[in-house]
């Protein structure tokens, strides 16, 4: 075979700082594909696009170029495994490459550190990263099918949309994060607020919890009103907080109890890839951090070896 | 908020067109093209659960109602989901607009405080969300990977720089001024 693929894997904040089996899990599954992921030496916050894009385009792009110019030195394409950091970096790279006076002003303030923007990496997301891998090469390397699991998906807004910039998939009607989903075996649960953001974008989540909260409930509505579902699925690891921890504060603010076992789409295949759940700190969700509790492994279809099991007490 | 109180009506013949000509150049280049048919609101989940409005917020900046605009809160419930963005039939991408009023706005001294506090951590620790607990690296650990991983959180140069960057900008100014007049 060709070269092994090798990508940059940016990381971001959410990922190595709230939920790093998000990032334990992309490490197994892109080994068991075959692509190498390289440390991203000193790259910082993507940041932000909703939050620092609003406070100061310029800053905000000059601040994600620096990022890809870490790639650009070392020569290869960046793949990351959050719909924030994704957009923060694809489209200021857009931007620049799009608007002379957007570039001048950020490599003038890049040349205050000694570096250039050049417009040479391509940024992917996890789900364009396995998706070129293919859906074949993906089947293939599942050994647990998660029949019978229920699964809703969650695509986020951010990889996909808008979609003039981002060309990945109709975003009225995106079908490829659930095609990669659906090699796992899971059956797909469609409901009607599929699309709509999870609430926490923009800067939202930051400035009026509660206001952000009421729309992550409407997503849970919705998939309510069709008999719910065992998993919801998402390629984004804010959404993955809102719609995780925030159960646990949905039920401080409305008194409304929901128990959604949410997975990233890494963690999803990481599980039907045949590695057990504590390889990659599955129940170190912050939902089942506060609520003292663990996944619905009965659900999931996954056995678990359980301390209390091996070592009976009174 | 805005709306109830008593303004004496605009002149349409006098229009105040500074403020449309900065968003046009903070990023909202396509804003003078819409033509109010309402349909990023009626797509907008913000605009379904509070009293943010879109397309309302926009006519302000085309007629020129600058402060109407920028010292809203509601202005920053706009999650930029980007679903008015994918479906406005003028192109005017109105989630760019909105951002552009917000930089006009934070430019102007209107910065809520949970977002100055969350700009101030990129530039202390070069992530919005830090690796401030021991107990972050501990769940780091938990899940088989390094406590500190190989980000800002572990090369602080790289905060050295984003601070260099800043200054340049002027955004350390930005975010400094307003905690200086608190
Ligand atoms: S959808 Fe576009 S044209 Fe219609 S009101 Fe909104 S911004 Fe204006
Ligand atoms: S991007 Fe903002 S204004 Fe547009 S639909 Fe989403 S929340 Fe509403």
């Amino acid at each position: 075979m060709a070269k092994k693929q090798k990508y940059y894997h940016f990381l971001g904040c959410i990922i190595p700082h709230r939920y790093p089996s998000i990032e334990s899990a992309a490490r197994l599954v892109f080994k068991d594909l075959g692509m190498e992921l390289l440390d991203m030496e000193g790259a910082s916050c993507c940041p932000a696009p909703g939050v620092f894009g609003s406070f100061d385009r310029v800053t905000w792009a000059a601040i994600a170029a620096r990022n890809l110019t870490i790639a650009e030195v070392g020569g290869h394409d960046i793949t990351t495994g959050c719909n924030g950091c994704f957009a923060s970096m694809f489209d200021a790279d857009h931007e620049m490459k799009h608007d002379p006076e957007l570039k001048a002003a950020v490599n003038e303030a890049l040349a205050e550190v000694g570096r250039e923007y050049k417009g040479t990496i391509e940024v992917t997301h996890h789900v364009d990263a396995l998706h070129r891998i293919g859906l074949d090469k993906i089947r293939e390397k599942v050994t647990r099918p998660l029949t019978g699991v229920r699964m809703a998906i969650h695509p986020g807004c951010h990889w996909m949309r808008p979609k003039h910039i981002k060309k990945k998939d109709e975003s009225e009607r995106p079908h490829i994060l659930r095609d990669i989903c659906e090699t796992t075996g899971a059956e797909y649960v469609p409901y009607k607020d599929e699309l709509i953001c999870c609430g926490a974008g923009g800067a939202v989540r930051t400035a009026d919890v509660k206001t952000a909260l009421d729309f992550t409930k409407q997503k849970f509505d919705s998939l309510e009103s069709v008999g719910g579902a065992d998993i919801i699925v998402t390629p984004c690891p804010f959404c993955e907080l809102q719609l995780d921890l925030g159960q646990v504060e949905i039920q401080k603010h409305f008194e409304t109890e929901y128990h959604y076992d949410i997975l990233h789409v890494v963690e999803l295949l990481a599980l039907a890839f045949g590695h057990e759940p504590e390889e990659f700190g599955l129940t170190t969700h912050l939902q089942y951090q506060m609520r003292k509790n663990e996944p619905n492994w009965e659900r999931l279809g996954i056995e678990v070896q359980k301390a209390e099991d091996a070592v009976p007490t009174e | 908020m805005t709306s109830a109180e008593e303004k004496a009506p605009i002149d349409i013949d006098d229009v105040d067109t500074d403020f449309v000509e900065m968003i046009i150049k903070t990023g909202g280049p396509n804003i003078r093209s819409c033509y109010q048919c309402g349909t990023c609101s009626g797509s907008c989940p913000a605009g379904a659960r509070t009293n943010y409005l879109v397309r309302g917020i926009i006519r302000k900046a085309l007629l020129g109602l600058k402060e109407d605009c920028i010292s809203g809160p509601e202005l920053w419930y706009c999650t930029t989901c980007y679903t008015c963005t994918d479906r406005c039939p003028q192109d005017v991408k109105p989630t760019d607009v909105i951002k552009a009023i917000r930089n006009v706005a934070v430019a102007e001294g209107y910065m809520l405080e949970p977002h100055q506090k969350v700009a101030l951590k990129v530039l202390e620790a070069g992530h919005a969300v830090p690796l401030d607990k021991e107990s972050w690296e501990k769940l780091r650990e938990k899940v088989n990977i390094e406590p500190v991983p190989p980000n800002a959180s572990r090369f602080p140069d790289a905060i050295e720089e984003i601070v260099k960057i800043a200054k340049k900008t002027g955004f350390d100014k930005l975010v400094a001024e307003k905690e200086a007049s608190e």
